[in-house]
């Protein structure tokens, strides 16, 4: 405890420079203005950030700040447009409609707007501090892992993914396999033989997982845009009074059991694998309801109870996804696989190492959620009106724009244009495969770890003098592999209606996961 | 419908990745297990998913009308062009052009498209390039 405590004084050490304060700063105001325009959520904010954070020639702590700050900056944004238009942000934030805008119409926006802001800080602050408690002891798991066990770790990732962000396991087993055969492009590292290049120079070093992701997350909600030609800010947020923006004593009194209770199951569901926010707001949302609203008089009439609970859940959920991520490099949920995906490029690979090996980049990134979530408070309690002007910016304005700076991005890494067709043909993928309900981030998670998971599964089966049966030789693969056959097994049973209600507000084309 | 569609063509897909998977050279340097198997199992998973797809089909999306889809296929088209001439013609005034275009076809007036291209092409240049000093595609008059 002592040791936790000592790291992260030297993690505010490091975050405590004016860069990269600076860099926090600017991250939380562009994630609250990320999360709160609909059509743009945290991961394809994210992701069109990336490139920019690597050709500005950021290190790897100041692109994290950055990037994390932005991610959790989404995550309070989201509720702005939720609460004040009845549009979530992003998909987390859907939940918060249900109460949020109920309370708005009955003229108390203002109080709903700070009432779910406090209860996103409750929600991330806490969460930070389960980040750093039960980091340090899944490392201590994850460094017993050989590469075996590293392997069916992957395999659970994958096959536990797809219970939530799908509703279909047969699409997001489809869909991690087609990531995992992208990552298969380019020279095998073991033996240098080219593969899948069908002879084009380009793809010798692979395909760069930046392109893809900018193109499946960023691009192809342009081409959603473009479809239904909503050109127009779906609603005005002028219509309806913001208000008193300080919520009674009383209010905050009654919510905060609420708070507290969202947050344990927040943080719960983000740490599990292919669940994240999406779910934590949801399930914090359900089970809130259950308790102290079991015949339904008040959830959904405005009750602030309502709106407390799913953004502290998925606040929660947001620091409870780093876990597994930093961890053990195996990421839960969209954005925290763009979060991968920054590691990845800057040469560090997250996992058990990391926490002994740059303990800079890992404290110094804890440092900066905490205080990016005090710059977040402060940013979105008074400063939300700010926020709620930037929803007005229509769609036809904002979209190109979020178009034209994927493309500098990416042509700011490579400055190649083949990396830009590439990328629109990703777009064009991407806008299929929502179309047909195929989940994008396994195609991500693919590209990222298909080639550390053939790695891992050479070399365990190499030491083992190519035995096969080498993957299930431990307790701790057998025990793996039956979570990850649970896991894909148990949704086709029970999980359909749990995801029939989960995903019923939301509009035909899969939105983009957290 | 479109469910069958897609199961037969990711069955296509998986058969294409896993011949093109056996026909990688081996080198005499090899490990236990080689460039091929990993890709195959890829094959086999991409393979019975699709069949899984195409027996079990959800109901079919709401596709967007032919004029729609030639929609999206032109700004396509454009982000293609776009892509080609940025090195030729120089950064503004490609970026000027291509946001003009989307713009405009996501409903703005022809001269509030124009204004907003060159408004978002400049803003783009004068933030990445002059401030942030990220270098952009140069065309042959300069910028």
């Amino acid at each position: 405890m002592m040791d936790t405590l000592i790291s992260l004084a030297d993690g505010f050490a490091v975050a405590l420079t004016w860069q990269n304060l600076l860099l926090a700063l600017l991250g939380c105001f562009l994630g609250t203005i990320m999360g709160a325009l609909p059509g743009l959520g945290p991961s394809n904010g994210v992701a069109i950030l990336i490139p920019l954070a690597f050709t500005l020639g950021l290190g790897a702590t100041p692109s994290l700040i950055l990037l994390t700050s932005v991610y959790y900056g989404a995550m309070y944004g989201g509720r702005i447009s939720s609460i004040l238009l009845n549009i979530p942000g992003d998909e987390p934030a859907m939940m918060t409609c249900l109460d949020g805008h109920p309370m708005a119409k009955n003229g108390m926006a203002g109080q709903a707007l700070s009432l779910s802001g406090i209860a996103s800080f409750v929600g991330a602050f806490f969460a930070t501090w389960g980040l750093i408690l039960l980091a340090p002891q899944l490392v201590k798991i994850a460094l017993l892992f050989g590469p075996a066990e590293y392997f069916a770790l992957f395999a659970l990732a994958f096959m536990t993914l797809g219970g939530v962000s799908s509703t279909n396991q047969a699409k997001s087993a489809f869909a991690a396999a087609l990531g995992l055969g992208l990552a298969m492009i380019g020279v095998d590292t073991q033996t240098g033989v080219p593969r899948f290049t069908f002879g084009e120079v380009h793809l010798y070093d692979g395909l760069d997982f930046l392109v893809a992701i900018v193109g499946l997350f960023a691009l192809s909600e342009v081409f959603i845009f473009l479809e239904h030609r909503h050109g127009d800010a779906e609603g005005s947020a002028e219509k309806i009074r913001v208000g008193r923006l300080t919520p009674p004593l009383s209010m905050l009194k009654q919510t905060t059991p609420t708070m507290l209770r969202s947050t344990v199951l927040g943080f719960i569901a983000g740490v599990l694998p292919g669940a994240g926010a999406s779910l934590g707001s949801f399930i914090s949302y359900s089970f809130e309801k259950r308790m102290v609203d079991s015949d339904g008089k008040t959830f959904g009439k405005g009750d602030p109870r309502g709106v407390a609970a799913p953004e502290a859940g998925n606040n929660a959920a947001a620091g409870g996804a780093l876990v597994p991520m930093l961890a053990l490099g195996v990421p839960g949920s969209g954005t925290t696989a763009v979060l991968l995906a920054v590691l990845l490029s800057l040469n560090i690979t997250p996992g058990p190492l990391l926490f002994s090996q740059n303990p800079d980049v890992v404290w110094g990134l804890i440092a900066a959620l905490f205080i990016a979530n005090f710059m977040l408070l402060a940013m979105n309690i008074p400063m939300v009106g700010l926020f709620t002007r930037v929803l007005m910016v229509p769609p036809r304005i904002l979209m190109p724009i979020v178009a034209m700076v994927s493309f500098v991005g990416i042509y700011g890494i490579s400055g190649s244009s083949f990396d830009l067709l590439v990328m629109i043909g990703f777009g064009l993928m991407g806008w299929v495969l929502r179309k047909l309900d195929v989940p994008l981030v396994p195609i991500i998670l693919g590209t990222l770890l298909g080639n550390s998971m053939e790695n891992n599964l050479r070399r365990a089966i190499t030491i083992d003098n190519g035995n096969w049966a080498t993957l299930i030789d431990s307790p701790l693969s057998i025990a793996l592999w039956l979570v990850a056959i649970i896991g894909f097994i148990l949704p086709l049973v029970v999980g359909r209606k749990v995801q029939s209600k989960m995903h019923h507000p939301r509009d035909e084309e899969g939105s983009l996961a957290d | 419908m479109s469910d069958r569609i897609f199961g037969v063509v990711g069955l296509l897909l998986a058969i294409g990745f896993a011949v093109s998977a056996l026909a990688i050279e081996e080198s005499f340097l090899s490990d236990a297990v080689g460039p091929k198997a990993f890709p195959l199992i890829i094959a086999a998973v991409l393979g019975l998913s699709s069949i899984a797809i195409a027996l079990r089909p959800d109901a079919a999306p709401h596709w967007p009308s032919l004029g729609r889809l030639a929609e999206i296929l032109a700004a396509a088209v454009v982000m293609v062009l776009y892509a080609e001439l940025l090195p030729v013609i120089g950064f503004v005034i490609a970026t000027a052009f291509a946001a003009a275009y989307l713009t405009w076809r996501l409903g703005s007036g022809l001269v509030t498209s124009v204004v907003t291209g060159i408004g978002t092409s400049v803003g783009i240049y004068v933030i990445f390039h002059l401030v942030l000093g990220l270098s952009l595609a140069r065309g042959p008059l300069g910028f």
